[in-house]
């Protein structure tokens, strides 16, 4: 009786509140995520005539395709990390010169511009008309670079991968404790034994790791292809799908290469399981001070900033050749087309929409994968849940893009819904940035508070608005403005839903280069750049506060 | 009819166990002592619900708890760290121990009043935890256990990361607060010697079993038991 009013009594006065099992939020989550997953990958299965598949996969062209987008994903991978090694150590022995933060914002920078924007910066500098062929002329040299095939795209994936291969592997520097180079400057150690013997062991933890994501990057890389390429002879499996769908009309084809590609990122993950997790998460690059004893070796001064300068060279410089072709073109003729603006709402709503489905997609998992760890105590289930939002590293966007277009095919809706599948795959495909963002500090807070919060029933509603969000706000902003920006500039799925009508920027800025229009695509991508830029300030103040401006 | 009965209760953690039974009368205040992985805190997890029973029952009060939620049980309790939200303020932190969503009304306010000058904090209200020391960062946890009007307090050794000073400053403070807010006190120390100090009544567990169960001057001064003599010093 005695408890029959006192629950009464707490309903009356509002101290109850609905329970929510700790489970739903994720296992809905989960819910959502198989089954766009399922649906997709049960229509590539159907469409792709596996009766067929012996001949079929000995067809030459496939062949052919297969073996490039291998060989140049194995070297776009072999040379980011291994020019990444020295470009990272310079970086971890000179930890205090003036520009190093400067520095490393710039090597961070790639991460969130636009593919197809920074494309056309290479073009601008590498192109057959750019700058380094005009400074060869210029020498009285007779040869010239060709931008198009291997070169281009080994090039624009240096680009966006060395920096992101420095900064994976600048962590692995901070785990050297400080006790070992001190004794390495007692037994007198010179620069390439202190390489050998203190820090290529604690390289080697992260190299396979890194690389292995780097590879699945390049491995799955679609516009760079598209626009670099140039050609069959240069084609990969996801460049080959798009043909296959947009050109071809062949959606068995495409999706006979969707498998292909579906079942060498699944080899590559379960391969390289067992780094890829221990794969620090920390998004920091402030290494420690290290009282190494090669720091004034002779020379070394003059390598470190060598080696740096080059690496600094190698990333500005398509950027400032964007900024200089955008500003000098026909700037107002660009910004009074209507079009512009409509596509740009487009990519806008896209960002928005993307965003909003990867965090909540994101908080349900975390929530739900910190419930188990803490109040069931089931650490594997939780970190399986927590791998689940990583999938797309698995299923690429375009994997699951060609089910769901081959799938939407025969009820001819497809280009109508176009712009809500492209928001919806692009929320997934940026949904493991706040997995990898937002986890981390959540988890943290369940690990100080969990027993706090129970005994006090703090929980659902309350515990998100009180104890959680002031923890997560300013992660939970930054990620939400990188997965808006992300989405943004992407050119991906979008070139298999978008249409005249449902045009995108980048879908825009990449028509304009389609059809030479250089001098209008120029300020294109320059606004796209900036816009992508405003995008995630906007986005980062709005969530994050004022407090985010770092 | 004892205010607490704990019976039979089973606890199983991978190979590990832990095996109890005990009641406590009203007011009472009893020591757990041990070394350590003899399950002292587990046992504090168990009767706050932050684990689970295989099997036994714990009855507080006359009422049946052994399943209900750590919120719903009449226990309140005082970790050694983490006892605050770093990010709250001293009025927060107490006062969602009035209410988890802080809707707090005008008793809330009084009750929060009151606790924070129990523990000899009003005018703190304000304060952020990582503006406090380490004694006073328990004491506004102490305030918030006080608001919850709860009448079983659980301690895991809430004074261990202080000074030896400010610990006996401590253990002379909840010593007044047992008697003037009528509390049942189940608290863990390392510091036998310190504990006897408000315990009245102690038991000694050793790997998950309860090996002793008396007076606390008895257990110190007169230990019966070799495992409780090793453990104590005595030859």
């Amino acid at each position: 009786m005695d408890q029959r009013v006192a629950s009464l009594h707490e309903s009356l006065t509002g101290r109850s509140q609905l329970r929510v099992p700790g489970w739903l939020p994720g296992g809905l989550s989960l819910l959502v995520i198989s089954l766009i997953l399922f649906a997709s990958l049960s229509a590539l299965f159907f469409n792709a005539q596996l009766a067929s598949l012996t001949t079929t996969l000995f067809d030459p062209y496939l062949l052919r395709v297969l073996r490039f987008t291998l060989w140049q994903a194995s070297l776009s991978t072999l040379l980011s990390v291994l020019l990444a090694i020295p470009v990272a150590r310079a970086l971890a022995r000179r930890t205090t010169f003036r520009g190093r933060s400067v520095l490393l914002l710039l090597l961070g920078l790639p991460v969130a511009t636009p593919v197809i924007v920074v494309i056309f910066g290479i073009v601008e500098i590498y192109g057959n008309n750019g700058t380094l062929n005009h400074l060869i002329r210029l020498f009285g040299f007779s040869f010239q670079v060709n931008l198009y095939g291997l070169t281009g795209i080994l090039i624009a994936h240096l680009f966006f991968n060395m920096p992101l291969a420095v900064r994976m592997l600048l962590p692995a520097w901070n785990q050297i404790p400080d006790e070992s180079w001190r004794l390495a400057s007692q037994l007198g150690m010179k620069s390439g034994s202190l390489f050998k013997l203190i820090e290529w062991p604690v390289l080697r933890r992260v190299l396979p790791g890194s690389a292995g994501i780097i590879f699945l990057l390049c491995f799955a890389s679609f516009a760079i292809v598209l626009v670099l390429g140039g050609g069959p002879r240069a084609t990969t499996i996801e460049v080959a799908i798009y043909q296959a769908l947009r050109f071809d009309f062949e959606p068995s084809k495409a999706a006979l290469l969707a498998l292909i590609q579906l079942v060498i990122c699944t080899l590559t993950v379960a391969l390289l399981h067992h780094w890829l997790r221990a794969l620090p998460l920390s998004s920091g690059l402030a290494t420690t001070s290290q009282n190494r004893p090669d720091l004034n070796q002779p020379g070394s001064r003059l390598i470190d900033f060598g080696i740096i300068l080059v690496a600094t060279t190698f990333v500005a410089l398509p950027l400032l050749a964007l900024l200089r072709a955008g500003l000098t073109g026909p700037v107002l003729s660009v910004i009074s087309d209507q079009s512009l603006w409509s596509a740009a709402l487009n990519s806008l709503m896209i960002a928005i929409a993307a965003a909003g489905i990867a965090f909540s997609l994101g908080m349900a998992l975390l929530t739900t994968s910190r419930y188990l760890r803490f109040h069931r105590k089931q650490p594997n289930r939780s970190e399986l849940l927590e791998l689940s939002g990583s999938l797309t590293l698995v299923v690429p966007p375009m994997v699951i893009a060609t089910g769901l277009f081959s799938l939407l095919l025969p009820f001819g809706f497809v280009f109508d819904w176009g712009l809500v599948l492209v928001a919806m795959i692009n929320g997934l495909m940026v949904l493991p940035y706040v997995i990898r963002l937002v986890g981390p500090a959540l988890l943290a807070n369940g690990e100080h508070y969990h027993h706090l919060c129970s005994e006090l029933g703090i929980r659902g509603w309350h515990q998100f608005k009180l104890i959680d969000w002031p923890i997560i706000r300013h992660p939970a902003a930054f990620s939400m403005g990188l997965c808006a920006t992300l989405s943004f500039g992407d050119l991906g799925v979008v070139a298999l839903f978008g249409t005249h009508d449902a045009m995108t920027l980048p879908l825009l800025l990449y028509h304009r280069i389609g059809a030479y229009q250089f001098e209008a695509a120029s300020v294109t991508a320059l606004i796209l750049a900036l816009l992508c830029l405003v995008v995630f300030r906007v986005i980062d103040l709005l969530i994050g506060g004022r407090r985010a401006l770092h | 009819m004892p205010f607490i009965e704990l019976e039979a209760l089973c606890y199983q953690r991978e190979d590990w166990q832990l095996k109890a039974a005990f009641s406590l009368e009203r007011g009472e205040c009893l020591a757990v002592i041990g070394p350590s992985g003899a399950g002292k805190s587990t046992l504090l997890s168990l009767i706050a619900g932050f684990e689970r029973l295989i099997s036994g029952s714990i009855r507080i009060n006359g009422r049946d708890y052994t399943t209900a939620e750590p919120a719903d049980r009449p226990v309140t309790s005082l970790f050694q760290e983490h006892n605050l939200f770093a990010h709250l303020s001293v009025k927060k932190n107490v006062g969602l121990g009035r209410h988890p969503g802080l809707r707090l009304n005008q008793k809330d306010h009084l009750a929060i009043d009151q606790a924070l000058e129990a523990v000899g904090l009003s005018g703190y209200h304000h304060r952020l935890p990582e503006s406090l020391s380490g004694g006073e960062r328990q004491r506004v946890a102490l305030a918030r256990c006080l608001c919850r009007e709860h009448p079983l307090m659980l301690l895991d050794e809430p004074f261990a990361a202080l000074d030896p000073a400010l610990r006996s400053e401590m253990r002379g403070l909840i010593h007044q607060l047992i008697k003037s807010h009528d509390l049942t006190v189940i608290m863990v120390s390392h510091h036998p010697d310190e504990a006897a100090e408000i315990a009245s009544s102690g038991i000694f567990l050793h790997q998950g079993e309860l090996k002793a169960k008396g007076v606390m001057s008895d257990l110190l001064n007169n230990p019966q038991l070799p495992l409780l003599r090793a453990y104590l010093g005595v030859s």
